[in-house]
């Protein structure tokens, strides 16, 4: 099984992330995360899609999307030739008088943003790669976790490779 | 016509379809598609009166497959666009060009849960080609011309086109375009030449090489570059159970469908064989048994109009990406230019000849005079060539396939993807209306015959005269067999009882029943039939215990069939 990251130019019309996410039910694929966008031409809209498979599922997803008249253009992103991140926000429970020093800390080493700091509770918006999401996550949990919301993965491949 | 004028969405929608050659639609009127059916008093559409929404998509299916060109059915809003979702789905299993029309609730009305409303643009996105939902009554022209031409470019399918009855009534100006552009879709590439070529080399290199001839090759109409190859380099022709008679069945290379319950000599040889050039198949499960035991074995060559099925279910050595009759050219062209022609029979030549001889002699057939490979054989023997057969789904249908040989190519049709019953006789009547030259026969068993009967009164009252053959078993015989050989014998919900009774049944719409009994009298039906100017039903009782045999039983390889004993 591989991670794939699929980059899906679209025409901006309305129905057509319904069409997209019926053709991976209908065809037996799974998303892991999905999110859209308008781009810098208002007619069109990206999707970015992450998912899992061998590689001839991989690359069945990428041909029965193609084959889709609503989209444009359809990539299988190389991770190691792309930039990709996701925004989370955890709301992260806090215990005792250093549990709101020590949440500060770790989202520092993750280079996330804290907000809404209350006496129970803290907000952390991490912007990063599903990995260190995760590897966060795993950290944060000691503390409890009580909310957790993701965009799913953003990606653009990098100029010249 | 001045280009802009102002004219009503119903208007359009007759304008546009007759722009692009439609002669007639099949149909049934209702409350939200009234508008477009008040322009029928209007334009020079004829309009044929289905029963059931559903045998009005199988008519324009049955059109379809045989003209080519889309064939063109209208249905209400709600449950009668419902009932066409079937005849859609079958359309789309089976590459049938089609272009459905849905009325639908007033644009303001739709999410309000209003009478008679579906969201059929929902329900039938995943088994149509594309749909559309004109919100404007201008959109209507591009949108039909864009829907027709979806239809039937690269590898055909139905488009639905579901039209709000305000957007039908409302009046604006009108632009008929003949140019257009829809960006993400690419439906031919460009003749392969370099595949092709390997291609070539490694059927050449092969020593039990095969053709195996899908639906795509009688979809691109590619019968004589099939011949020509197929005599050129002396290949054997196995065909899937779609692309039956894309190579006529009585050529001396011909071995007839592979399969669930293809030919012993076709599956035999498959079985055999070290590399295949498979056009226009996407090896369905039906057709090769398990994938992993055709694909380990086999080299494969895989000519295909769609990408996507390249891959999906076997993995090939060599890709031919394209219309397959412009590919099939190219090959022909290479082969004359490389002078290559095999005269001689090689050994495996050879070998596919005796075991075809083989079984011509030896396949057990049930001893009685109404067996069914003896009644398909007479209907064989008396229907002329060019006559076009469809039929229903089950064991009829398979029996057909087995003992209904096939002479010219692409005269035979079936419900082969979605496999649906009730499918044959309305397509015979979309079938009859592309070619009221030839005679046509929907091959009927009672079971499925009995879904869409009540299209005897189109056949009559539209003067449509197709023949209904049904070989009666009063089982549903597929269901039946497969209780006898899975089920240990508890035969449930199969026994059809004799009822109705075909023959009172056709004379009641006005049409010709005939009961035949024995081969004397079938003789002297089909001739009967033939000769009539009205529709006729011919019954024909048979065993209810025969088999389909050979079969290949689901999830076993071809070369386990199980043969009769």
């Amino acid at each position: 099984m591989m991670w794939a990251i699929l980059s899906i130019l679209v025409e901006n019309k309305p129905g057509i992330l319904f069409k997209v996410t019926h053709l991976f039910r209908s065809r037996n694929f799974n998303i892991d995360s999905i999110s859209e966008g308008v781009t810098e031409n208002p007619n069109y809209s990206k999707m970015t899609i992450t998912t899992y498979g061998d590689e001839k599922q991989i690359n069945q997803i990428v041909k029965q999307l193609d084959k889709m008249i609503d989209t444009v253009k359809v990539e299988h992103l190389d991770e190691h030739k792309t930039v990709f991140r996701e925004l989370c926000l955890f709301k992260i429970k806090l215990s005792n008088a250093n549990d709101s020093m020590e949440v500060n800390k770790l989202a520092n080493a993750y280079g996330g943003k804290v907000h809404d700091v209350k006496k129970d509770s803290i907000m952390v918006e991490l912007t990063a790669t599903p990995d260190q999401i995760k590897a966060f996550e795993e950290l944060a949990k000691p503390f409890g976790i009580l909310d957790v919301a993701r965009t799913g993965v953003a990606a653009l491949q990098r100029s010249g490779v | 016509m001045n280009k802009m004028e102002s004219m009503t969405g119903a208007k359009a929608l007759m304008v546009a379809m007759e722009k692009e050659g439609v002669k007639q639609v099949f149909g049934l009127p209702g409350g939200a598609n009234l508008p477009m059916y008040d322009e029928f008093a209007r334009c020079d559409i004829r309009h044929i009166l289905a029963r059931h929404e559903q045998s009005a998509a199988h008519m324009a299916d049955g059109f379809g497959r045989v003209s080519k060109k889309p064939g063109v059915c209208f249905a209400t809003s709600g449950p009668g666009a419902t009932n066409i979702l079937t005849g859609i789905a079958t359309a789309q299993a089976d590459s049938s060009p089609m272009v459905a029309v849905t009325g639908q609730v007033p644009v303001a009305m739709i999410g309000k849960d209003a009478f008679q409303e579906s969201d059929i643009i929902g329900m039938a996105n995943p088994v149509v080609k594309y749909a559309f939902q004109p919100r404007k009554a201008g959109e209507i022209p591009e949108v039909v011309k864009k829907g027709f031409f979806i239809a039937k470019s690269g590898r055909p399918g139905p488009v639905l086109i579901d039209i709000p009855k305000d957007v039908q009534t409302n009046e604006e100006p009108m632009n008929f375009p003949d140019e257009f552009k829809i960006q993400g879709y690419h439906p031919w590439g460009d003749p392969d030449i370099v595949n092709v070529e390997k291609a070539i080399d490694m059927l050449l290199h092969a020593e039990k090489p095969i053709i195996l001839a899908g639906g795509g090759t009688i979809i691109s109409s590619a019968f004589a570059e099939l011949q020509s190859i197929a005599e050129t380099l002396m290949l054997p022709v196995v065909t899937t159970f779609k692309g039956k008679g894309a190579f006529p069945e009585n050529h001396p290379l011909s071995l007839g469908p592979i399969g669930m319950h293809g030919h012993a000599e076709a599956n035999k040889m498959m079985s055999e064989a070290d590399c295949v050039l498979a056009i226009g198949t996407r090896f369905s499960d039906r057709s090769v048994g398990t994938f992993e035991a055709f694909e380990k074995r086999l080299k494969i060559i895989h000519m295909d109009v769609d990408p996507a099925e390249i891959g999906k279910n076997q993995t090939a050595q060599i890709a031919v990406i394209g219309d397959v009759r412009v590919n099939l050219r190219v090959m022909v062209k290479l082969l004359l230019q490389r002078a290559i022609k095999k005269s001689e029979e090689s050994p495996w030549v050879k070998h596919v000849k005796e075991t075809k001889d083989y079984w011509k002699e030896n396949l057990k057939l049930h001893p009685g005079e109404m067996g069914a490979a003896k009644i398909l054989r007479k209907l064989r023997e008396i229907l002329p060539k060019e006559s076009i057969v469809t039929t229903e789904v089950g064991q009829h249908q398979m029996w057909a396939s087995l003992f209904y040989d096939v002479i010219q190519p692409g005269t035979f049709f079936s419900s082969t993807g979605l496999g649906t019953m009730g499918w044959g006789f309305p397509a015979a009547i979309g079938a009859k209306v592309a070619r009221p030259d030839v005679p046509v026969v929907d091959i009927a068993g009672d079971g499925s015959f009995a879904m869409t009967e009540n299209s005897l009164a189109t056949a009559v009252l539209e003067d449509i005269p197709v023949i209904v053959f049904i070989l009666n078993n009063s089982t549903l015989g597929m269901v039946a067999q497969w209780q006898r050989t899975f089920y240990g014998r508890r035969m449930i919900g199969v026994d059809q009882q004799s009822c109705p009774d075909y023959v009172k049944l056709a004379e009641s719409y006005g049409a010709q029943g005939i009961r035949a009994q024995s081969m004397d009298e079938l003789d002297k039906a089909i001739k009967t039939a033939i000769s009539s100017d009205v529709a006729t039903v011919i019954d024909i009782p048979i065993d209810p215990e025969e088999d389909v045999l050979p079969f290949v039983a689901p999830g076993t390889s071809l070369a386990d069939m199980i043969l009769p004993s």
